[in-house]
């Protein structure tokens, strides 16, 4: 296990956390010295592109191209935002990441706005994550006192300073937009778009809004170079490590940093230790909550963006949930769509109607209530709600609905038929 | 008195935070992007956040109470309604479902006396269900005052009430 590269968990041990001395002990604010002295903001935005890292907050955008349509040059105040809501179940990663090495997001989000010329940023972060926030601001402030964050920093003429900004719980706040009315103290429902964050985003100012784990691998690609970085994945369109969280029903649920391209059955066994009471793998969400099942015909493939559009699902934030042989499916998305639900804003009827009637659908199967044309209700919910929401929030929640029905309707009807769970004794 | 004074006569914020948010707010282009964090302070304080805590949060930024109302109860983590001296979060998202979250969440019900959204009588718990806490490999799991306990089982989770109820009486 030891040969896999490990970039944003290097300085990582177990219960420690580590700050600017140990992180400089590593090569920590290298990339940032590198970057200030003898790159460009053009050549920086360029490095980023070629490298092709793509967005590890769920939509998987690539960051170089976002940063392209970032009207960088423009004149006025521009922010950056880096995103810690982090509060999807399954997604623990970008919370242990700062657990233990809070200065790699504080370096990355200086050389960013150094290669995006905004003059302020912010991190938004969850509730929950306290102990994270406290660290952050401990790094900042150590940053700050190393020169890294301020007015003409190492001499360039360039000025940053970084904030970090709490929240109160609801993971509506993660969508960006909605992130952005939270962050100005609106009522965080999401924005319409057009016109985008980066046109019209924090206080009406060009924005550009990125992952924690997005940011934290900027300096290591300016410390590697693009093709390093690219050749880290092992799918020729992949690039970078990704950071796993693996939860549900493995002897091992830890967080690993492995290369983007594993494949499942490696992640599974090797990471996971397999499956737990003996018992055997049924299903997993890949990537998060809001991402369709895989099955054990999945093994063999890569995780991947590309590689699992093409079985029907999606990477997301590579937060791998499995279940095990006596897992009831519909139970499981039962749960899922209850905390979909409940966080929905209210704002557009696909979500606010639709979710609740999908959730009295499965709730009907799972109580042995359900008739087939029950069945055909949620089948027609999937169609009306995917594509028809104002924010991806809803879509994201038929995820594993569509899942479900896809790879798992036999239980489904094995509900109907029996008048009851079939898993409950 | 001034109208702050008058609005904080149960000491919501002390003197100290009062000048500091109000230096802040008047330092800053958009006062309003304080508002969670005066909201917080006063929970922190006072345990939840009543009418006055949201009159003073207004009053400090400029605001009508009603701007900050509608942002306070749009968050699950603001209390508009008393609390326990430790509210507790119990996760049912589906890691902690997977691992015996149900389970946890009957058998605090069953040993603190309470139901879900209730305080226990000598005023020192509430169980309140919360979506994923960031706790996802330690699961299941609660969070109390911003900190994580996971995993836990009844014997756990027993031992975790009891230690709390030792500090909470002590
Ligand atoms: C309901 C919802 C919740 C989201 N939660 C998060 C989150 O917690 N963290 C995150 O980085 N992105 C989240 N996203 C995605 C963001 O909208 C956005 O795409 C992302 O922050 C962009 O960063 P990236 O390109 O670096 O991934 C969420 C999206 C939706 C629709
Ligand atoms: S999809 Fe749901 S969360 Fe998104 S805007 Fe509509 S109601 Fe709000
Ligand atoms: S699902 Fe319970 S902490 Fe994430």
């Amino acid at each position: 296990m030891s040969q896999v590269p490990q970039l944003l968990f290097k300085n990582r041990r177990p219960g420690e956390t580590v700050f600017i001395d140990g992180y400089r002990a590593t090569g920590g604010y290298q990339p940032l010295e590198k970057a200030f002295r003898e790159m460009t903001p053009v050549e920086l935005r360029e490095l980023v592109k070629s490298s092709n890292l793509r967005g590890r907050g769920g939509a998987g955008f690539p960051t170089g191209v976002k940063w392209t349509f970032f009207p960088a040059d423009a004149p006025g105040p521009k922010y950056l935002v880096c995103n810690c809501d982090e509060m999807e179940p399954g997604t623990y990663k970008d919370g242990e990441l700062l657990m233990a090495d809070p200065h790699q997001l504080v370096e990355g989000m200086i050389v960013s706005a150094y290669a995006l010329q905004t003059d302020v940023g912010y991190i938004f972060i969850r509730y929950a994550y306290e102990k994270q926030a406290e660290y952050l601001r401990r790094a900042i402030a150590e940053a700050k006192e190393a020169g890294y964050i301020g007015k003409n920093i190492l001499g360039s003429g360039f000025d940053f300073e970084l904030h970090v900004h709490g929240s109160a719980g609801r993971y509506i706040l993660g969508e960006e937009t909605a992130l952005l009315n939270g962050l100005e103290g609106q009522r965080p429902n999401p924005r319409l778009k057009p016109p985008f964050p980066a046109t019209r985003g924090l206080f009406g100012q060009p924005t550009t809004v990125n992952n924690v784990e997005t940011i934290a691998n900027i300096p290591h690609i300016i410390s590697g170079g693009a093709e390093w970085f690219r050749d880290l994945a092992l799918t020729p369109e992949g690039s970078g490590t990704k950071l796993f969280g693996l939860s549900g029903h493995l002897n091992c649920t830890e967080c690993f940093e492995l290369p983007v391209g594993i494949r499942l059955g490696e992640v599974v066994e090797t990471y996971g230790q397999g499956v737990w009471k003996n018992r055997k793998f049924k299903a997993c969400l890949p990537g998060g909550a809001s991402t369709p099942y895989l099955t054990e015909e999945h093994m063999d493939v890569a995780l991947d963006f590309m590689s699992l559009e093409k079985v029907g699902s999606r990477f997301g934030t590579a937060g791998v949930t499995v279940f095990d042989d006596q897992t009831c499916m519909v139970a499981a998305t039962l749960n899922l769509i209850q905390f979909f639900a409940r966080e929905s804003c209210g704002w557009c009827t696909p979500c606010r109607d639709g979710l609740s009637m999908v959730r009295w659908l499965l709730e009907k199967f799972e109580t042995g209530k359900g008739s087939p044309e029950h069945l055909d209700m949620l089948k027609d919910q999937l169609q009306n709600i995917s594509g028809n929401s104002f924010c991806a929030l809803a879509e994201g929640a038929m995820g594993p609905v569509a899942g479900l029905l896809t790879h798992f309707e036999q239980e489904i009807i094995d509900h109907i038929e029996k008048g009851r769970c079939p898993f409950k004794s | 008195m001034n109208k702050i004074d008058d609005i904080n006569q149960i000491g919501l914020l002390d003197e100290n935070q009062i000048t500091e948010f109000s230096q802040h707010a008047g330092e800053i282009e958009h006062p309003r992007e304080l508002i969670i964090d005066i909201l917080r302070a006063v929970q922190l304080n006072h345990g939840w956040v009543p009418d006055e805590g949201v009159e003073l949060t207004a009053k400090i930024l400029g605001l009508t109470p009603i701007e900050v109302e509608e942002i306070a109860t749009f968050y699950d983590k603001i209390f508009r309604q008393p609390v326990g001296r430790y509210p507790i979060h119990i996760c049912d998202s589906v890691c902690c479902w997977s691992r015996g979250g149900e389970e946890l969440a009957e058998h605090l019900q069953q040993t603190l006396g309470v139901a879900f959204g209730q305080t226990t009588e000598d005023g020192l718990f509430t169980l309140l269900p919360s979506c994923c806490l960031g706790g996802c490999g330690r699961a299941p799991g609660v969070m109390i005052h911003q900190s994580f306990y996971g995993p836990l089982n009844p014997e756990t989770v027993d031992k975790l009430i009891a230690d709390l109820r030792q500090e909470g009486q002590g």
